[in-house]
């Protein structure tokens, strides 16, 4: 049986091309190959006129230690984020899949944060956490802990990783549920019958069976903790202390639109992209030849 | 090598729907037990309640001298061949086979000898590299059935293992799995719905409808006296004719018999033990006067399905798959009535079944 629809003539096909094609073209290909160009040019301090320089932006660049420092904060920042997400999300998953009476509460209070937008979520934990308001900041320091985001680095980095974390998980804890719930109760059962106990049942049958999922979530919260953070970063410490959370897409906001430097900021946005391009293509080529499906 | 008791047992769910209504009976040591029923009549939950993975409400399962009630599946010492065969997607077949050998901590060398030769048995031997998405609904029915023969438990379960087959390849399957049973003598427990499977492979036959035991037996006695109508029309294909007994002509055969005559509320006659024949039956047998409405004809036999002539109602007991007032006789060979055809369809009287009124018990005669 032939099932699709064959259309004589070849203006249709493209017509129906057309809508998604101007999209790609206008947001991304159009301002992604502006960048580009930008990173190549010098612009004067009242952006009247701009001149071409060649890779004299990517060599002042690559010259700067900060810059170093901020690839070092974002894989910091990117490997707690996704694994703290992950590893949170796949637990509350588990708890949420048991026939427990409780459960569709469960499942739509954990879906809540993902409606949060990033800088409310982060100007939330700043109330929390915040040194001289937060209802969490008394507690701690009454215990002996000297809490203060606002001027410790690692405090700050705890602090927007939290927050981070906590959006993110909402939206793996969902892919995670429907993972476990594609995975056919009578395989589980099987295991139990040939010996396997609930945690090993765990790490022989279940994780192996959601590594598709695990692969794509994978994907999703890389490419989420390098960009989409951008709003909880900024909100709670703003790249602070001391530039101690400063990651690479917060300093291309920083140096571009604060401190003017359109050219160096198009330069790192450039190799962000290209980062982010590469982390990619190899999760795809190397952790997905060990995916199940 | 054990016996299986169940005592009493019973399983109510949280919603109050009771499932298993009080089930009674024993299994002896390498014998081959099949569950059979309609759909829903509860034979998989009682199963599930052998293996552990459903609760017991009331009542005892008994493994092997051992009441298991609270002991877990892996503890129980049975193997469970899965409807849908259950393999792990992810590993090859001989990881498949290995996996709950490993997970009792039994040494390696072991592992691998029994993994391969029961992959000689089943003749999967070129096969164990493979994921089991590579292989055959056949193949993976038999990796299903070398997963549990590897373990060499005390009890083997069956849940409907071949319904996912095509009718080829389970009528080859139903015989491996009992050439299997009968060379390892494993207990075993066996659930299918289909009545061909359940007289085949069984030693003893648990009919089974709405949670509750209809008849337990071999299956030949079960085809011969069935205790039930219910048990007469499931066993056998096509079923059993099932004839209203009122104030009539064929009540009138057995007034020489006058307790059974006033007893009786169903008269059973298998399609196989009628015959078309020119006269009347004699020595009290049944006269039927029928007039040909189809034929089947499936090559070695035919199916003649007649009306009959004074309509006395049949009776229609679940799954009684025959109209009111139709009658089936089967014949041997191609040749058959024509359609339209008044016929007289005869059978003796031994092989008559008599029921009471409600079905419910059988009047022996």
């Amino acid at each position: 049986m032939e099932k699709s629809a064959v259309f004589k003539g070849k203006l249709l096909p493209y017509l129906l091309l057309v809508p998604q094609l101007v999209i790609t073209l206008v947001f991304f290909y159009w301002p992604a190959s502006q960048a580009v160009w930008q990173s190549f040019l010098r612009e004067d301090a009242f952006g009247l006129n701009s001149e071409f320089i060649g890779l004299e932006n990517y060599q002042a660049l690559l010259a700067q230690p900060e810059y170093y420092k901020a690839m070092a904060t974002t894989v910091v920042f990117s490997s707690l984020v996704a694994a703290l997400s992950l590893s949170i999300a796949l637990l509350f998953a588990t708890q949420a899949d048991k026939n427990l009476k409780a459960a569709p509460t469960f499942k739509v209070m954990m879906i809540w944060p993902y409606a949060v937008a990033p800088a409310v979520a982060g100007v939330l934990w700043l109330f929390i956490f915040h040194p001289s308001l937060g209802t969490m900041a008394r507690p701690l320091r009454m215990m002996g802990f000297n809490w203060n985001p606002m001027l410790n680095g690692n405090h700050a980095m705890a602090l927007v990783v939290m927050a981070a974390v906590w959006k993110q998980i909402a939206y793996n804890f969902l892919f995670f549920l429907a993972g476990l719930q594609a995975i056919p109760r009578s395989v589980l059962e099987a295991g139990a019958i040939d010996g396997a106990g609930p945690y090993r049942r765990f790490w022989t049958i279940t994780f192996p069976l959601l590594s598709p999922t695990t692969f794509f979530l994978l994907v999703v919260n890389v490419v989420y903790v390098f960009f989409d953070t951008f709003g909880i970063i900024d909100a709670v410490t703003g790249g602070g202390p001391a530039g101690a959370t400063t990651t690479m897409v917060y300093k291309v906001y920083a140096d571009g639109r604060l401190g003017g430097d359109l050219g160096g900021s198009a330069a790192q946005s450039v190799i962000l992209m290209v980062i982010v391009i590469v982390l990619t293509a190899i999760q795809f080529r190397y952790v997905e030849r060990k995916v199940q499906y | 090598m054990a016996n299986v008791s169940l005592r009493n047992v019973r399983k109510t769910y949280p919603g109050g729907f009771e499932a298993i209504k009080g089930i009674e009976f024993e299994i002896g040591d390498g014998q081959f037990c099949v569950l059979v029923g309609p759909s829903g009549c509860g034979k998989s939950t009682l199963l599930r309640m052998v293996a552990g993975l459903e609760t017991v409400t009331s009542g005892e399962v008994d493994i092997g001298g051992r009441v298991v009630n609270e002991i877990e599946p892996a503890d129980r010492d049975i193997a469970m061949v899965f409807q849908n065969y259950a393999l792990y997607p992810h590993m090859s077949v001989y990881n498949n086979m290995a996996y709950g050998l490993r997970n009792r901590g039994m040494p390696k060398p072991e592992i691998d000898t029994r993994v391969r030769e029961a992959a000689q048995t089943l003749e999967l031997a070129g096969m164990l590299d493979r994921k089991p998405r590579q292989l055959s609904g056949g193949q993976r029915q038999r990796v299903a059935m070398g997963r549990a023969i590897v373990r060499q438990p005390k009890v083997f379960l069956f849940d409907e293992p071949l319904s996912n087959l095509d009718a080829k390849l389970r009528v080859a399957m139903r015989v491996e799995i009992r050439k299997l049973q009968r060379r390892l003598k494993t207990t075993s427990i066996y659930v299918t719905h289909d009545q061909l499977e359940a007289m085949t492979l069984a030693d003893i036959l648990v009919v089974m409808n709405g949670g509750q035991v209809e008849q337990i037996g071999s299956p030949l006695d079960i085809y011969r006296k069935p205790a039930t109508t219910f048990v007469a029309s499931f066993i056998g294909a096509p079923p059993m004719n099932l004839i209203k007994l009122g104030g009539n002509e064929i009540r009138a055969q057995f007034a020489g018999d006058s307790r059974s005559a006033a007893e009786a509320g169903i008269l059973g006659v298998r399609p196989e033990d009628l015959t078309i024949s020119g006269a009347a039956a004699t020595d009290g047998g049944i006269t039927l006067n029928l007039t040909v409405e189809a034929i089947e004809r499936v090559g070695a036999e035919t199916f003649v399905y007649g009306t009959r002539a004074r309509a006395e109602k049949a009776v229609s007991a679940t799954p009684g798959e025959l109209p009111e007032g139709e009658v089936i006789v089967r014949i041997p060979g191609q040749d058959a009535p024509a359609i339209g055809a008044s016929i007289r369809a005869t059978a003796s009287r031994d092989k008559l079944h008599l029921f009471s009124a409600n079905g419910r018990n059988r009047i022996d005669i």
